[in-house]
């Protein structure tokens, strides 16, 4: 096992990967840009390397600077997280290239997913469903006739893609068209890659995702699916476990197909395989985060394996512990995501300082924080102050301790997403599982009426 | 009167769209703001011609910040 493991990254998920250091005995190393100097993952890490200023480009995003700091603290691991440079397949090679190991999947598994085109195509051959679509597009014209074989509505989106970057629907030929001239744009600056293809847009969709884990030995087994049908400009806002539109013969369908797509690229960690799921009950392969996600403590509430204890240990080259068959899911687990923003000025990010803190407690209630009483929360980062994850037995009674944790909540000095939150878990279409990718536009919609 | 054009939030000044001299529409946008990971565009509140941006691409600006002025 590592002696000491140097965490690539901030906020909560830098804390989360120091608490999983602890449970091993691991030191962890911490960084932080001159904004996180006070920060609490840095106060908790056993050492912490000070990396550069506050813009992630200059600090957490810059790779020379965070593998010199895993050099010069004698770190034998380096933990990425997630954002930041945990998909970055030069990342995972200069690492590996400096005699570390990557807690992680190799850079081939990171490339061979990062480019969604070619993963798509990947998938297809090995028969993981993908949503019908066409190949790159060379021209206006050739996406014209490309949509008109699949059927509108279509979606575009960029090959190089990811985050939402270069995609838009289409409804008819004339939307098309517009669309296309913005999207090849956005996607020539984000990626360097301007490359587009169309998929058919899959209407009254979930968003599932299927948790996996591998070791090197090629052993897989998945830890069942999670419901992150709840988002907001291509950010989750809620997620759930399990799914309450999955029963068994689906859950083991999208299993098996998540594990499919694993073993397809020779992936060895934990990483998690999206879906989307038709109203017909029929599932697509979107992407594969090669990568802990945030969401993971649902899929952990409900299966009781640590995750990031499990992809250390796998990192070190140990097997998987468990057997697919000694995997049960119980129970039921709500992630609500805190973000700094304002719900009442159409969602502006709100940094600001925290003046007053109190996060709820108790049975079935975990909290996953990045700050404190006190903390800045600069405009640099992601809004995602903290994360509630609430289990009980069932789903009625997650909804209702998450609803009680709420009124337990406060956060002053900045704005936060609470009370959306509890417009979401009192909103009886929620109540009765009804949630497809729509369903949070609709109801931010209906509150501003 | 000259209109003042305000930042909403703290953030980074991502891109200038528009330049002293261009005549503005009602909420055309003049630049676009970045603000932990969002953009977010800033659009003219009325219509006229643009005086002056006061920002430039890159600068940290406070909310409340006046970033440009509309004749």
């Amino acid at each position: 096992m590592f002696k000491r493991v140097l965490v690539a990254n901030r906020g909560e998920i830098a804390r989360r990967v120091i608490r999983g250091c602890r449970e091993l005995g691991i030191e962890a190393v911490a960084v932080f840009s001159e904004a996180d100097a006070e920060a609490l993952h840095v106060r908790e890490a056993d050492h912490a390397v000070a990396i550069g200023p506050a813009a992630p480009r200059d600090s957490y995003l810059k790779l020379d600077a965070v593998l010199e700091a895993a050099r010069a603290s004698d770190a034998d691991a380096v933990h990425p997280g997630y954002g930041f440079l945990s998909e970055n397949a030069d990342f995972a090679r200069a690492v590996a290239a400096a005699g570390l190991t990557f807690v992680g999947p190799a850079p081939e598994a990171i490339e061979a997913m990062g480019h969604k085109a070619r993963a798509r195509e990947r998938m297809e051959q090995v028969g993981v469903p993908v949503v019908p679509g066409s190949g790159l597009l060379a021209s206006e014209g050739e996406a014209v006739r490309a949509a008109v074989a699949i059927g509108y509505p279509v979606m575009i989106k960029a090959a190089a893609g990811g985050g939402g970057i270069g995609m838009a629907p289409a409804a008819d030929e004339n939307a098309l068209r517009r669309a296309l001239k913005s999207a090849r744009a956005r996607a020539e600056s984000a990626f360097g890659d301007g490359s587009l293809y169309l998929e058919r847009l899959v209407s009254g969709a979930r968003h599932i995702e299927v948790q996996i884990a591998a070791d090197r030995a090629g052993h897989t087994v998945h830890l069942f699916e999670r419901e992150c049908s709840l988002q907001r400009r291509h950010q989750k806002v809620l997620e759930e476990a399990p799914s309450p539109a999955v029963g068994p013969a689906l859950r083991e369908a999208l299993g098996d197909a998540a594990l499919r797509a694993a073993r397809a690229i020779n992936y060895a960690t934990v990483g998690t395989v999206e879906f989307l799921l038709g109203a017909d009950g029929a599932f697509y392969f979107m992407e594969m985060n090669t990568r802990l996600q945030v969401e993971h403590p649902v899929t952990e509430a409900t299966t009781g394996i640590d995750l990031v204890v499990l992809q250390l240990r796998l990192a070190a080259g140990e097997p998987l512990p468990v057997e697919q068959a000694a995997i049960s899911p119980r129970g039921h687990a709500l992630e609500l995501r805190v973000y700094a923003e304002n719900p009442d000025k159409n969602f502006l990010p709100s940094p600001g300082t925290i003046e007053r803190l109190r996060w709820p407690e108790g049975e079935g209630v975990r909290v996953d924080a990045g700050v404190e009483e006190g903390t800045v929360v600069t405009p640099f980062y992601d809004p995602l102050l903290a994360k509630l994850i609430v289990s009980g037995d069932r789903r009625e009674r997650s909804i209702e301790r998450a609803l009680a944790a709420l009124e337990c909540t406060e956060i002053e000095g900045v704005h936060t997403n609470l009370s959306l939150h509890a417009e979401i878990l009192r909103d009886a279409a929620f109540r009765r599982g009804e949630t497809t990718t729509h369903f949070l536009g609709q109801l931010v919609a209906a509150r501003r009426r | 009167m000259a209109t003042e054009v305000e930042a909403q939030i703290t953030g980074n000044i991502w891109k200038i769209e528009r330049a002293a001299g261009d005549t503005l529409a009602e909420g055309e946008v003049i630049l676009i703001m970045e603000s932990m990971k969002m953009e977010i565009p800033v659009e003219a509140p009325c219509g006229g011609t643009l005086r002056e941006v006061r920002v430039a691409e890159g600068d940290a600006v406070e909310e409340g910040a006046i970033l440009a002025l509309i004749d």
